[in-house]
């Protein structure tokens, strides 16, 4: 029996994987399939019930479900063959895709690979949080599954664990369901969003803790309470039903791992070129699991940057062979958590390329890029939130001439 | 309540592996059988959180029933493992020193190998260790490798003897500790929260409770439950590629001590501690010790400084103010004990049921003939380098992406003839939320799929 064949297979049906679809098909790709491991593509947006999806996509504000169903609407408008319940386990060096569904395992062949299986909040036990370990702890997109998707509510006082976006995403959750978060903690010394955003939880008498350390999980079978040492050191013993992790995002990257290609430790993802290819030069990478993590809006648009890559390449013949991609790394430095894309290659054309950069905590101060020989390349001052994407335009470098090592660093403000 | 009839040959207290290979031994004797257990579910004491060696008893003490009961354990698991499906992991271990003073004590160990008749046994130098395992910190020095130590599936196996148990008719009744029990000269009565039993003979295979259930039982106890806190860390199964052989550190007079060791799963695994505490009902995970466990697998195993937390977890060992297993009875009672089993139970638990098993006969006539020709029945496998169901078609779509649990998985652990009492005992059945995700995509589906169906509900409609 001969493989099913594509000329682009994209894993992964969220927002970056559909809007590549969906770019491939315009730009005259002719067979597009997309994998998605679910029962239904829209990744995470699925559940985010509340808005704003859209603006950029649909130029209107969206629910995530709506969003999500409007972008799987498109795709299959667009004739994409989108897969859902297949899940794909592994690719191998030449397109080689095996792909488990209900109906079995298969193996698909396809000219390019795209991956974008995206990202998850940190676990409970990822993040070595001691005490118990009783029913009522869990994620914000699991809270967000139970009430959005299974409609039911898990718990009705629960604690917020984290200060990102996400997690007034839960507490927005929370409140359009009945349940009344007793407190934000943060182990952080400051918040990790923007701090205008917490107006949220004061309006809504969400007390928010920063420097909080839980010291122990307490209850059994269910979560009773919580037991922290506050940033000021006294200890306190919280009452509530359950716990929700949310953010510290970790790329979705076991098909990565499985399929040994290269991964990035600073993100945890993969290791890509500015055109979003990894170390197998057919295979490219889009959305949160290369940058934990942004908005859908931005995986969106990176989706359909890398599927117009990609649809060039098919398109000139002389290059329907996939070429392996050298080119210079970029370094993340001093009070850099890391920089993607981590190599930019001369090849390709299209916009010039910007860095996308997170700093370890709070970035008050001056970005500097320079080559191997300490010579200073470009420097932009910035002052961003501990989790917010910074951006490091290289429009105007030239930057072919030479091979040596970029790298980049964050001078804080004296 | 439950209408426990009329009175069975024997009571068995606690379904941890020790309570459910007793169950299975007096059934295929031919006795009647009612198992008690105090939790929702088989396993939830120690016998939720060991290391998942088969062990060979190599380091046993010599002529020790502990070894007797180990080594015909691990006979008789390599004997049914096929009929029932149960798979093994033949990675072999190695006791690895790392220090002059622990290199110089592998001869002693490989003599009490020998004499514990573990023949295979041998001594390897440190180029040998480095050629079977290269991803060992570089200033290992030695090892003693014992080949025939395997990893098993710690959950199925206590599983299959269970069911083999239930199928020749043992009850097995949750949320049922003991209450009170009255020995009316003639017959035990066993009060629990769904009814009073009424049998023969008791079995205490009652865990961390052990000494108070014999309490309980006789009015006193012969020894004293010390319960020992064993803290695990599982990495990512993408740490597992660095290591092949079980490594076990040189042992101390106390306790095993840390192991890094592979999952049947296809995790690595680091672990325990060794923590004595008071509290029994409090098997909780602490920074500090999590630390260092992380701490010593880089030790061990430099390449694992990269490597993610997939779980963590703990679980409390009966151990006792002795070191060897506190096995007696009280014959004109009709009183069998099998306590302070802390930490060979899962390998020697086939081998403790027959021991006690040989006691409890001893002055008995009734109690039935042996079954000849058992039901036999294969158990789902979930080892990682063996099949799953995934790969068969028809399995109506995976609900957990991490561990590739099917709908069919999860649906035939409900309606199995000993189903889940509670989401830990779903997730030993099948692995769902066991993996790297711990639920952040499937949890609310399992709650939906499991709603009615567990005594203790994943997450019950929360009251307003």
């Amino acid at each position: 029996m001969s493989a099913a064949s594509y000329d682009v297979a994209i894993v992964g049906g969220g927002p970056a994987g559909l809007s590549a679809a969906i770019e491939l098909r315009a730009r005259g790709v002719a067979k597009v399939a997309l994998f998605e491991r679910g029962d239904e593509a829209g990744g995470i947006p699925r559940h985010c019930g509340h808005p704003l999806f859209g603006m950029r996509e649909f130029g209107r504000i969206l629910t995530g479900p709506a969003y999500a169903r409007r972008l799987v609407a498109a795709a299959l408008a667009a004739g994409v063959t989108v897969l859902p319940k297949h899940t794909v386990v592994h690719t191998g060096p030449g397109g080689r895709l095996t792909v488990a569904s209900p109906n079995g395992i298969e193996t698909i062949q396809a000219a390019r690979i795209l991956i974008a299986t995206g990202a998850r909040e940190a676990t409970r036990a990822q993040l070595l949080v001691p005490g118990l370990r009783p029913l009522g702890v869990m994620n914000t997109a699991a809270l967000q599954a139970f009430v959005y998707q299974e409609g039911r509510v898990p718990f009705r006082r629960p604690l917020i664990v984290g200060s990102e976006l996400v997690s007034l995403s839960a507490i927005l959750t929370c409140r359009s369901h009945g349940i009344r978060p007793i407190a934000m903690v943060e182990n952080e010394l400051d918040v990790q969003a923007r701090r205008a955003f917490f107006a949220l939880p004061r309006v809504l008498r969400v007390p928010v803790m920063p420097g909080a350390q839980i010291l122990a999980i307490e209850g059994r079978p269910r979560v009773t309470s919580v037991r922290l040492r506050l940033a000021d050191g006294t200890e306190t013993l919280l009452a509530c039903d359950g716990v929700i992790f949310s953010g510290r995002f970790v790329p979705e990257a076991a098909l990565t791992e499985a399929s040994a290609l290269v991964l990035d430790p600073a993100t945890g993802g993969p290791e890509i070129d500015q055109h979003g290819r990894g170390s197998d030069p057919g295979i490219f990478f889009a959305g949160n699991m290369v940058h934990p993590i942004e908005t859908a809006g931005h995986c969106w648009a990176e989706g359909r940057r890398v599927a117009g890559m990609i649809a060039a390449e098919l398109a000139d013949r002389a290059k329907s062979e996939p070429k392996e991609a050298r080119g210079r790394r970029v370094i993340a430095g001093a009070g850099l958590k890391y920089v993607v894309p981590q190599r930019l290659t001369t090849e390709g054309t299209g916009t010039a390329p910007v860095l996308n950069v997170r700093a370890l905590g709070a970035a008050n101060g001056q970005l500097i890029l320079s080559d191997g020989s300490g010579t200073i390349l470009r420097s932009q001052s910035i002052n961003a939130a501990p989790q917010k994407p910074i951006r490091f335009s290289l429009a105007g470098l030239d930057l072919a001439g030479e091979s040596s090592d970029l790298r980049l660093r964050l001078e804080p403000k004296a | 309540m439950v209408a426990f009839g009329n009175p069975v040959d024997t009571a068995i207290i606690g379904a941890g592996v020790v309570g459910c290979a007793m169950a299975r031994r007096f059934c295929l004797e031919g006795a009647s059988v009612v198992v008690l257990e105090r939790a929702p579910d088989i396993l939830s004491g120690a016998s939720k959180a060991n290391s998942a060696i088969l062990h060979t008893g190599f380091d046993a003490p010599p002529g020790s029933v502990e070894l007797q009961c180990m080594q015909a354990g691990y006979a008789e698991y390599m004997q049914i493992r096929e009929d029932f499906n149960l798979p093994i992991l033949d990675t072999g271990a190695m006791v690895a020193a790392w220090s002059d003073s622990e290199e110089a004590r592998l001869p002693e160990l490989l003599e009490q190998a020998l004499l514990n008749g573990v023949a295979d046994a041998r001594l390897l130098s440190r180029a040998e260790v480095v050629a079977r395992e290269p991803a060992l910190g570089a200033h290992v020095r030695a090892a003693l490798l014992v080949p025939r130590e395997v990893i098993i599936d710690p959950w199925s196996a206590p599983l299959a003897y269970a069911m083999q148990a239930k199928a020749l008719g043992a009850g097995f009744h949750f949320n049922a500790g003991l209450l009170s029990a009255r020995f009316d000269g003639d017959l035990w009565h066993l009060q629990t929260p769904i009814g009073t039993l009424t049998a023969r003979s008791v079995i205490n295979a009652a865990g961390i409770h052990g000494d108070s259930v014999e309490r309980m039982l006789i009015g006193g106890s012969q020894f004293e439950i010390r319960p020992r806190k064993g803290q695990f860390v599982v990495f990512d199964k993408a740490a597992a590629k660095h290591l092949r052989t079980i490594l076990l550190p040189v042992p101390t007079a106390r306790t095993k001590g840390v192991v890094l060791i592979r999952t049947i799963f296809g995790n690595l695994l680091v672990g325990p501690t060794a923590e004595e505490q008071e509290e029994r009902d409090r098997p909780d995970v602490t920074r500090p010790e999590l630390d260092m466990l992380i701490a010593k697998a880089v030790e061990l195993v430099p390449a694992l400084a990269q490597a993610q937390v997939t779980a963590v977890y703990a679980g409390l060992r009966p151990a006792s103010e002795e070191k060897h297993y506190r096995l007696h009875s009280l014959p004109e009672k009709g009183y069998f004990c099998a306590g302070g089993i802390r930490s060979t139970g899962l390998t020697a638990a086939l081998g403790i049921a027959r021991h006690v098993h040989g006691l409890w006969a001893q002055d008995r006539t009734a109690g039935g003939k042996p079954i000849t020709a058992p039901p036999i029945f294969p158990l789902p496998n979930l080892a990682e380098h063996l099949p799953r169901d995934w790969q068969v078609p028809g399995h109506g779509g995976i609900v957990c992406h991490c561990e590739m649990v099917t709908g069919r998985e999860i649906e035939a652990a409900l309606s199995s003839p000993l189903p889940p009492g509670d989401f830990g005992g779903l997730r030993r059945r099948t692995r769902c939320a066991m993996g790297r995700c711990q639920g952040f995509n499937c949890l609310a589906r399992l709650n939906s799929l499991t709603e009615g169906r567990l005594s203790v509900p994943i997450a019950p409609e929360a009251d307003r």
